[in-house]
């Protein structure tokens, strides 16, 4: 009876027939004054109870930034001059998103499941309301991902994940040298015939060290300090300078 | 060699900036104006945030200020009387332009006006000095004697002060009039406002060239201290990492800049003001009446 219920188990949950086993070769970015962007090295194998599928497998990595409201304004000519006219706001948008597929990206997932998951570039951008705003709200969404991948702040990479066996997988996600902060969430599918298998969560975490922290938190704690700190180097600064000119010439 | 700003969470070249810094010292320190007009679009240019860059200009202006102001207190070419009075009238105005601003704000298109703001006061101001300073040199190359215009209304009015510095028995509603108005176009235009500042003296209250120069650093130090310590405390968008940066190449700049502007001759010292400011006004009417290359813009979510 109890073996016949564990059959029935391993039946209704196909998906947990194979799961991932990750590693990363560094789960925290620190992010120093000479901070010059970074290599992350996802890497990780496929656990299965069963026999390898006749079916290859697919593996799709997400780096994904923290999300924020984005403005997203058009110019148009109005009376000879060039002018911001349409505005949209989109709800929600990461600052930094990476997608890295084994093959391209429609064979290795399909509309739907990527409508659930939200894994392309187009569907991790969240807007709700946009659609009031413009007639074509979606080309400022389009416009968005254009200008942000030529900053390298979105990146697709199609056949960038290594598989060898449908067991052992790898890529490297490179991060920018202009970073935020936060909790970059790191999500890894297993996809077969373009629908997930399996899902696998981490994040990696993003933050200010040393006198970057320091700053950083003095500024939004004790703005008053803060401010008062830059003015009085401000002052020496250009104190220091006027009496080394006058030491120079005097010399 | 990069380094990593941590307020406006970009990385840049510290070595870029530090030759803005210096470059923008030089004209500081050469014109007394505060380098705002200039640098903050340059800053813009390298992908520092709009914000970012306003607050953080106005605290690097501080200190080139500063440091162009002691060398020209050395020569003793300010006139404290004239810049207390003129500093009253901006911080009034300036407390005016925010309220304007603000509401301009809420009635949308605040971008626009900023830029229009620009090409009208640059364009004019620089068209009059060249026009006026290239008759100078025309004038000094014939021999003629330099004419120096009277105002008959100025010295009418009532409250005269005698400002010694300057060499002027004047009124002090002109002076305090400009300070309001300076103020305002600052407070709007997000500058110091020394661009505008100094060809009021000039030609508005008929200061002698060089000591509008020192006059004008001293009266901007306070207006950008006030405008840093307001954004410190209200947007957290002074970057003293890029500040310092800057202010170093900037302090430098500035020294140079006093040297060579006393060896200049007053006319030319004006006609490459005008020439500056127009070529500023002329870079910013281009890209009103030209196709934009990309016709959308990003801006953090909820600010207009």
């Amino acid at each position: 009876m109890f073996r016949f219920i564990l059959t029935l188990c391993l039946l209704a949950m196909p998906l947990q027939a194979e799961e991932v086993v990750l590693g990363l070769s560094s789960d925290k970015v620190a992010i120093t004054a000479t901070f010059e962007g970074s290599d992350i090295l996802i890497f990780g194998a496929v656990k299965r109870e069963t026999a390898i599928s006749e079916i290859p497998l697919d593996v799709i990595i997400t780096v994904a930034g923290p999300s924020v409201p984005v403005t997203v304004r058009r110019k148009d000519r109005r009376f000879g001059i060039w002018v911001n006219t349409e505005v949209v706001e989109l709800d929600a948008a990461p600052s930094f998103y990476a997608v890295a597929t084994t093959g391209p990206f429609d064979e290795v997932m399909s509309n739907t499941e990527d409508l659930r998951h939200r894994v392309s570039i187009g569907r991790a951008i969240r807007s709700v309301g946009a659609a009031t705003m413009a007639e074509d709200a979606g080309r400022f969404t389009e416009a968005l991902i254009r200008i942000r991948r030529d900053k390298d702040a979105y990146q697709v990479r199609e056949g960038a994940v290594a598989i060898d066996e449908q067991t052992l997988f790898r890529t490297s996600i490179s991060l920018p040298a202009n970073l935020t902060e936060g909790a970059y969430e790191t999500r890894i599918f297993l996809t077969r015939e373009g629908r997930v298998v399996s899902e696998f969560d981490t994040t990696i975490d993003v933050r200010k060290v040393g006198l970057e922290r320091w700053l950083y938190s003095l500024s939004r704690e004790k703005p008053m300090i803060y401010g008062l700190m830059s003015l009085a180097i401000a002052i020496a600064a250009g104190w220091m300078a006027s009496a080394a000119f006058q030491a120079l010439r005097r010399g | 060699m990069q380094i990593y700003l941590p307020i406006a969470e970009v990385s840049v070249n510290a070595f870029l900036l530090l030759g803005l810094g210096g470059i923008v010292g030089i004209l500081s320190g050469m014109f007394g104006v505060g380098g705002g007009f200039l640098m903050t679009p340059l800053l813009f240019f390298i992908g520092i945030p709009p914000a970012v860059a306003v607050a953080t200009e106005a605290n690097q202006i501080v200190a080139s200020s500063f440091s162009g102001v002691l060398a020209h207190f050395r020569r003793k070419t300010v006139d404290l009387r004239m810049g207390t009075v003129l500093l009253i009238g901006g911080l009034l105005g300036a407390g005016l332009g925010v309220f304007i601003f603000n509401y301009l704000k809420s009635q949308g298109q605040v971008d626009l006006l900023v830029k229009l703001c620009y090409v009208v006061f640059l364009g004019i101001i620089g068209g009059m000095m060249f026009v006026e300073s290239l008759n100078a040199i025309r004038n000094t190359r014939r021999g003629a004697a330099p004419k120096r215009k009277k105002h008959g209304w100025v010295h009418g009015l009532p409250f005269k002060m005698r400002f010694r510095t300057s060499g002027l028995y004047i009124s002090v509603i002109p002076p305090l009039m400009v300070g309001v108005a300076v103020g305002i176009l600052a407070a709007i235009m997000g500058v110091g406002g020394g661009f505008i500042m100094v060809p009021a003296m000039i030609y508005l209250l008929g200061m002698p060239t060089k000591v509008v120069v020192g006059t004008s650093l001293f009266q901007i130090i306070f207006v950008t201290a006030f405008t840093t310590m307001l954004h410190a405390t209200t947007n957290f968008t002074v970057d003293i990492a890029l500040a310092v940066l800057l202010l170093v190449g900037g302090v430098i700049g500035a020294q140079i800049g006093t040297t060579i502007g006393t060896r200049m001759k007053a006319e030319q010292l004006r006609i490459l003001l005008a020439i500056m400011v127009l070529a500023v006004c002329g870079k910013l009417g281009l890209d009103l009446l030209l196709m934009p290359s990309e016709l959308y813009s990003l801006g953090t979510g909820g600010g207009h």
